[in-house]
Parts: structure tokens; sequence; C-alpha cells
């Protein structure tokens, strides 16, 4: 008894998946917290922090782009393996279709990210 | 029974294939010492109020592994759980979840036997020695890689409570993989290769969302989700260092 054994291409997933959830518990509520309270707030950082200027240059920067892109890209690759299985959990077997929505938006995603901080010049 | 004696209801789901077209639940009523296992209490209904219902248990003291049953929806080894810890309320038996039902409490463990087949659950040397040789020689670090993981009794509680076995049968599952990890981690054993594939398949390791209730429920603290989860990483770097490192499991 021994059936044809199909290699699974799972690998793929859950490394971007276990890559993006270390991420985001790493500095995900940092980010937040800065972003989100600290910056529109005015509290403890200077209120120019998140000004145009600065982002722009941030994110014309070699280190600054690679940071922006590993979190947007990341974040959703995580987000895309928890809610298809997920939806697997509660009973929504879409297969291949829930599949393609769930990881073909992290890949758009990915993709506009890449673009626009390749557009944003250097 | 006797005048003052305490009872306690015990609900068992019913099913002869032979009458029945599904399962149906059927209430008994026992006495009730606070020494009783619920195994005991089944016991009692068989020998006392009906024949007909039918259960496994072997070694009443959680070592045979065949006892097992959901009491009160949680998968248990009968044997070990007692009926005091429920008492006064009715207490509820049925069948292992996400097993065909051969009878009453009976399950069709088939499925199972054959994924034990498929795990080469035995040594396969390293390399071959002759008598005259002697034992394969262990360090104490050595027995610690696997020893946890060899004292599974296959009672399949952790079946009944991964929820990804119980949406896709064909996965190879907790106890099965842990067994699997039990002799991938054994110094003296050169199988690892072959087993690989299965862990690496379709069927395998990459069907587990790390739940974890499979290592909440075993009796014999094998802990398989951690032997599954180890798997994940081993199966990853074999994924992807398979080009660099020709030895690799399945292709
Ligand atoms: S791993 Fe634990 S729960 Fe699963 S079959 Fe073995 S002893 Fe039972
Ligand atoms: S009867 Fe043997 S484990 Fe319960």
């Amino acid at each position: 008894m021994k059936p044809t054994l199909k290699r699974s291409n799972a690998p793929i997933f859950w490394a971007l998946f276990g890559a993006g959830g270390m991420l985001s518990a790493l500095i995900g509520p940092m980010l937040v917290f800065i972003t989100g309270l600290a910056v529109p707030l005015g509290l403890l950082l200077p209120a120019d922090t998140m000004s145009y200027a600065h982002v722009l240059a941030f994110a014309r920067n070699w280190a600054g782009k690679a940071f922006i892109l590993a979190v947007i890209a990341l974040f959703l690759w995580h987000a895309a393996h928890r809610i298809f299985h997920s939806l697997h959990d509660v009973g929504v077997h879409a297969g291949t279709g829930a599949k393609l929505v769930c990881y073909g938006l992290a890949l758009v995603g990915t993709v506009i990210a890449a673009w626009a901080l390749l557009a944003v010049g250097f | 029974m006797a005048e003052g004696q305490k009872t306690i209801e015990i609900e068992v789901l019913r099913y002869h294939p032979e009458n029945d077209t599904e399962p149906h639940a059927q209430v008994f009523e026992i006495p009730f010492t606070d020494d009783m296992s619920v195994l005991q209490g089944v016991q009692y209904i068989k020998d006392h109020l009906d024949g007909s219902l039918s259960f496994r248990w072997s070694c009443r003291m959680a070592i045979c592994g065949s006892c097992g049953m959901m009491i009160n929806g949680v998968p248990s080894l009968s044997c070990q759980t007692f009926l005091r810890d429920y008492y006064p309320a009715r207490v509820r038996v049925e069948a292992l979840a996400h097993f065909p039902i051969e009878r009453d409490l009976v399950v069709n463990m088939e499925g199972f036997i054959e994924k034990l087949e498929s795990i080469q659950p035995y040594i396969i040397p390293r390399e071959a020695r002759t008598l005259s040789e002697g034992e394969y020689l262990q360090t104490p670090e050595q027995l610690g890689a696997y020893e946890q993981f060899s004292s599974c009794i296959n009672c399949l509680l952790c079946y009944a409570a991964c929820p990804q076995f119980g949406l896709n049968s064909r996965f190879v599952g907790p106890a099965a993989l842990a067994l699997l990890h039990r002799y991938n981690a054994d110094s003296r054993d050169g199988g690892k290769a072959e087993r690989m594939e299965l862990v690496n398949s379709e069927d395998g390791v990459f069907n587990c969302t790390a739940v974890g209730y499979c290592s909440e429920v075993c009796p014999k603290h094998v802990d398989p989700a951690n032997a599954v989860n180890q798997n994940k990483t081993n199966s990853a770097i074999d994924y992807f260092l398979r080009f660099l490192a020709p030895k690799g499991g399945a292709r």
C-alpha cells in the first residue's frame, strides 16, 4: 500500500505566513501606536514625524523601501493565509477559488506596493 | 436497586447498523458510587440493563488505549474519567468524533491502521550491524530526542480532537505523525528520507493549523502538536533547500 504522494506546496505560503506573523508581532503594535495614536494626537514624537517630506525621504531610501515592502507584503500574506484557513474552519471549502482570492489579493497588494515604491523614485 | 442508593443518568449514543438508520441517544439510570469510572458505568449498563451495548475496553488503567469515547463532548479515556466529576448531572457518552461508527461506542479504526503502516513505525537501521558487533548504543540526549513521542497508546483521542482531521480524513493526523517523528528523531534510524515524503505530501503536516487540542486531550503527554509543528519546519527547510542538498525528502 503506497499511494502516490503529491508534494504539498504549502511551505511557500507557510513561510510567508510565518514571516508575516513574526514581523507583525514584533512591530505591529508599535506601528499602530506611532501612525494611529502618537502622530495624530501629537504625543511624544515631533509634530512633523510623518510629514510628507519625511515620509517621502524614507520611501526613497533603500532601507526604507525594504522596510515598507516587508511590512505591507508580509502582513498581507499572513492575513491571506489566516483568512484562507479560517474559511476552511468555519466550513467554507471553496478550495482553489478561495485560495486564489486570498493569496491573489496578497499578491496584488505586494505588486502594487513594489510598483509604488519604485515609482516614488530614489 | 437498594433503597436510598444514589443514582446517575448516562446518556449513550446507540447505533446498530442492522436496525438503525442513524445513531440515537438512549438514557440509562445506574447506581452511583464516587469511585466509579465512566467505563464502569457503561459496564454496569451492559451487565444489568442492556447486554447489546457495545464498547471497547481492556486494561481499565489508561494503558491499552481501547476505551476512548466522547464524554460530554470531550475525547477521553473512559477508564480514567470519573462519574463523580459530573454527579449529579447526567453524563453523555458517544463514539469518538470524526470516525465512522461500527456499533454503539465502537468506531472503525481501519483508516488509522493504514496510516500507522504508512509511516513505517519501526527502525530502519542507519547501518546494518551483525550480532557480534553488539547492540546499538545511545546517549541520554539521543534517547531524549524521541522518548516522549514513543509513549503513544493509539487511543485516537487526538484524532477525535483534531478539527482538521474532521474536515479531511486523508490527513495523516497527530498520533501517526508523532510516531513518525519518534522514528525520524532516533539516532539509530536511517529511514527519514522515506518518511519525509509523507510529511511533505498534501496529506502531511501542512493540514495542521496549530490548534493544539490534540496535545491537550492526550492521556500520555505525547504532545503530538509539537511533533507536527517541528516537522512543518523540517518540511519547509527540505522544500527550499532540496536543490542544494540532493539527499532531501520527497521530490
Ligand atoms: S498521541 Fe496521545 S491522544 Fe493521540 S493516540 Fe497517542 S496517546 Fe492517544
Ligand atoms: S481500558 Fe485500557 S485505556 Fe481505558
